[in-house]
């Protein structure tokens, strides 16, 4: 109690440091001579933010990208993590499957969620259909691991099987499986993990926006002889074209960050690591600070292209709206 | 648990005749003498009242309230308050957390390679001359030197445990006429016979799974073999790579454990194949021995907590445990084993004394009276262990015969210990030959 009393105070204090801040900044705002108020305005409503990006967000892109080039003991070492990183087999495979990871989960989860969004559109029971997919939404990524880890469990051959999807092959006469630890399929059935949860999301902004597409247009379409497929491959697809970007790259950025499916579920074990879950083992339990930062420096390269991208095609329907 | 009933009340008693004594002013006969009398133990750790010390450590569950426990006096008599906190995920938090200026006061460290990683970093503080001195009297030089980083000395020892001990079933011994092994090759007659004798039992079951530390039981069967087929100078160049890990002799006792671990005639009863060892949690790993499904299986002394509740750990009851035989008899009665040095981050008067009451004999008998634990202290009274195991256990630790080496895969860099070598084993495991195996960890160590 002493300890939750004393937290409590903490955050009172600071939070009254902030609102006094925040009036000090309006005060001074308001006082400023009219020739440059409005910059000043400006300015002092930036600050803050500002502020918090340089000590929340710059500053910790810049000391992460210099420790890139430090070895364990903080001494400039040049480029050797990033050979490191482009030679070791071990490195080499944690970079192809994340590879792998942001080529799969961004197309399954999106075509998954897309026809099922298009299927589902205007049935009976819609919204029962809708939240049993975006359910797994709500579970976090170690829950998630977590329950598929069982169900990937595997006992021998004559013992009783505790795993779902070996119980069902048992049942069928067919031997048990390790999934998770025959290489390189091991890393389907993590990828499946995040499909499961991606496709709900996938599918909800889909349906939005698939709603979003103005019935004349399908309306004149049918009536100009397009069958189903037509309708969806010039009409819908290109009326929702906004909404599949943001789903494509919103996915892929998640599935870059990848670290809690793989953690839970194998450690990286078995040719199964992924670049964020390979840096955090390096950085915190291998005590090589220098190669996590040099791997979170190349996540970071991998990330950028496509929020730009994500950036660009939000302005350009912007401009066309 | 005993105990308990019997602590509370003191420190309570305690409590209040301090609080009366305080009150009275003028010292009024009994309330305050059986303050003293109480505290007199606890006189040289100074009065720090309002004093608060943070602690962190891999500690949990049952053994934290223990740990919690065996303080209890000491936060009562010296006024300084224990926030203790533990977590399993310790070893990867600790880093993190001192990276991000959060540490806590005092670590407790199961790793000496961690320890040595955080002091070089330069996060730690070295001993108080206190806990050091105390070190020099309580404890072998081989401990003192677990806690030296760079010939500074930063950590007192704390607790220790045994490893390698084979847990088997005393019944089933005797109902089938099996003799406890006295030598590896025995060993492996014994194992062989087994699974010969009946297929519905297989001689080992062993469980490798422990979340993102999986593989470190492996470790375990790697350093004891090496310890006792190559003795104890081998084991120390290894461990401090004087000798590179893909040396011959460390690749020739990678096989010899693959003779009983990669044998699917030899494993994994209970689970499945030889793989199953991975998907195997290790503290479930060791069920099996009870329901006759397998007959040995190899772990520290710790694994008496694992055991069902009820299960009756005694050398006549449900399930009792042997060391690992000597392969090599001339290299002498070794035994590998781990305990946890305590470090700090801070050096205030506070926790200099909370640290010297840690590495006292005091501390260490109060603890072990609480069961489930042992330590190497010199000054622990072999009478308060609780259990046959743990008499059993300080009295390999306190054996002038036995040969103690700390666990190899703790004492290395931790890029090493607790990364490669883990994730070696499960390749070893996986299928990866012992040299490639070998070889990859060699490749691992860091070059400074």
């Amino acid at each position: 109690m002493e300890f939750i009393g004393e937290k409590l105070l903490q955050v009172v204090i600071a939070l009254a440091i902030f609102a006094a801040v925040i009036g000090l900044i309006m005060l001074l705002v308001d006082r400023a001579p009219k020739s440059v108020k409005d910059k000043v305005t400006v300015a002092g409503f930036l600050a803050p933010a500002a502020i918090l990006m340089l000590v929340g967000l710059v500053y910790p892109a810049i000391r992460t990208s210099m420790l890139a080039f430090t070895d364990a003991s903080g001494n400039g070492n040049g480029f050797d993590n990033f050979v490191w990183m482009f030679t070791q087999p071990e490195a080499l495979t944690t970079l192809r499957n994340t590879v792998i990871w942001t080529v799969l989960v961004p197309l399954l989860s999106t075509s998954f969620g897309l026809a099922y969004a298009v299927f589902i559109d205007k049935a009976r029971g819609e919204r029962v259909l809708k939240s049993l997919v975006f359910m797994p939404m709500a579970i976090s990524f170690v829950g998630a691991g977590i329950i598929w880890k069982l169900v990937y469990d595997y006992r021998g051959p004559n013992i009783e099987q505790t795993g779902v999807i070996n119980f069902f092959r048992d049942a069928l006469g067919m031997d048990p499986k390790q999934f998770l630890l025959d290489a390189p399929e091991n890393t389907i059935f993590l990828i499946i993990v995040m499909v499961w949860i991606q496709t709900g999301f996938a599918m909800v902004i889909l349906s939005a926006a698939i709603k979003g597409v103005p019935v004349e247009l399908i309306e004149a379409a049918r009536l100009d002889g397009a069958n189903a497929w037509q309708q969806f491959r010039n009409v819908t697809v290109p009326g929702i074209r906004g909404a599949l970007v943001v789903v494509l790259t919103t996915i892929t950025i998640a599935t870059l960050k990848v670290f809690d499916i793989v953690r839970t579920m194998t450690a990286g074990n078995y040719d199964t690591s992924v670049v964020a879950n390979e840096m955090y083992t390096q950085a915190f339990r291998a005590g090589e600070p220098g190669r996590g930062a040099a791997l979170a420096l190349i996540l970071f390269l991998m990330v950028l292209p496509i929020v730009v991208y994500n950036a660009r095609v939000l302005r350009k329907q912007r401009e066309i709206h | 648990m005993k105990k308990t009933k019997y602590l509370l009340p003191v420190a309570a008693a305690g409590v209040l005749a301090l609080t009366l004594s305080a009150c009275s002013g003028d010292g009024g006969g009994g309330g305050s003498t059986a303050g003293s009398e109480d505290c007199s133990a606890y006189e040289s750790y100074g009065k720090h009242d309002g004093k608060t010390v943070s602690v962190y450590s891999t500690i949990v569950d049952i053994e934290a309230t223990n740990l919690e426990e065996s303080w209890a006096q000491f936060e009562n008599c010296t006024g300084i308050t224990v926030k203790y906190e533990g977590s399993k995920e310790f070893e990867t938090q600790i880093g993190v957390r001192a990276q991000s200026g959060t540490a806590p006061d005092v670590a407790i460290f199961p790793q000496p390679g961690l320890l040595a990683t955080q002091a070089r970093a330069g996060y730690l503080k070295p001993a108080p001359k206190t806990v050091s001195d105390l070190v020099d009297k309580n404890w072998s030089p081989d401990w003192k030197k677990y806690g030296t980083v760079d010939g500074t000395y930063y950590a007192a020892p704390m607790l220790a445990n045994v490893k390698g001990f084979v847990w088997y079933a005393p019944k089933t011994f005797k109902d089938k006429g099996w003799e406890v092994p006295k030598t590896w090759d025995e060993m492996i007659e014994l194992s062989k016979k087994i699974a010969a004798d009946d297929p519905n039992m297989k001689p080992w079951c062993a469980g490798f799974e422990s979340g993102e530390a999986t593989g470190w039981p492996g470790t375990d069967w790697i350093e004891d073999v090496v310890l006792r087929a190559h003795g104890p100078e081998v084991y120390d160049q290894w461990v401090a790579h004087q000798i590179p890990f893909n040396d011959p002799k460390i690749v020739d006792s990678f096989n010899k454990a693959g003779d009983i671990l990669l044998n699917q005639e030899m494993v994994n009863g209970g689970f499945g194949d030889v793989r199953s060892i991975l998907s195997t949690g290790f503290a479930q790993a060791g069920q099996p021995v009870l329901d006759g499904t397998c007959a040995m299986h190899h772990q520290a002394n710790f694994q008496a907590a694992n055991w069902p509740a009820g299960t009756n750990v005694a050398e006549d009851g449900d399930v009792w445990a042997f060391i690992t035989p000597p392969i090599d008899e001339s290299k002498g009665k070794a035994v590998t084993g781990g305990g946890e040095m305590v470090g700090a981050y801070k050096d205030t008067a506070e926790v200099q004394s909370f640290l010297a009451y840690l590495a006292s004999a005091d501390f260490a008998n109060n603890r072990v009276k609480l069961g489930g634990v042992v330590s190497a202290n010199k000054g622990l009274d072999p009478n308060n262990a609780q259990s046959d195991l743990d008499k059993l256990t300080v009295q390999i630790l306190q054996d002038p015969e036995t040969v103690f080496r700390f666990d190899g895969s703790d004492l290395m860099p931790s890029a090493v210990g607790s990364n490669s070598f883990w994730k070696g084993i499960v390749q070893w495991i996986n299928g990866t030959s012992s040299q490639d195996v070998a070889n990859s960890i060699e490749s691992s160590w860091p070059k400074s």
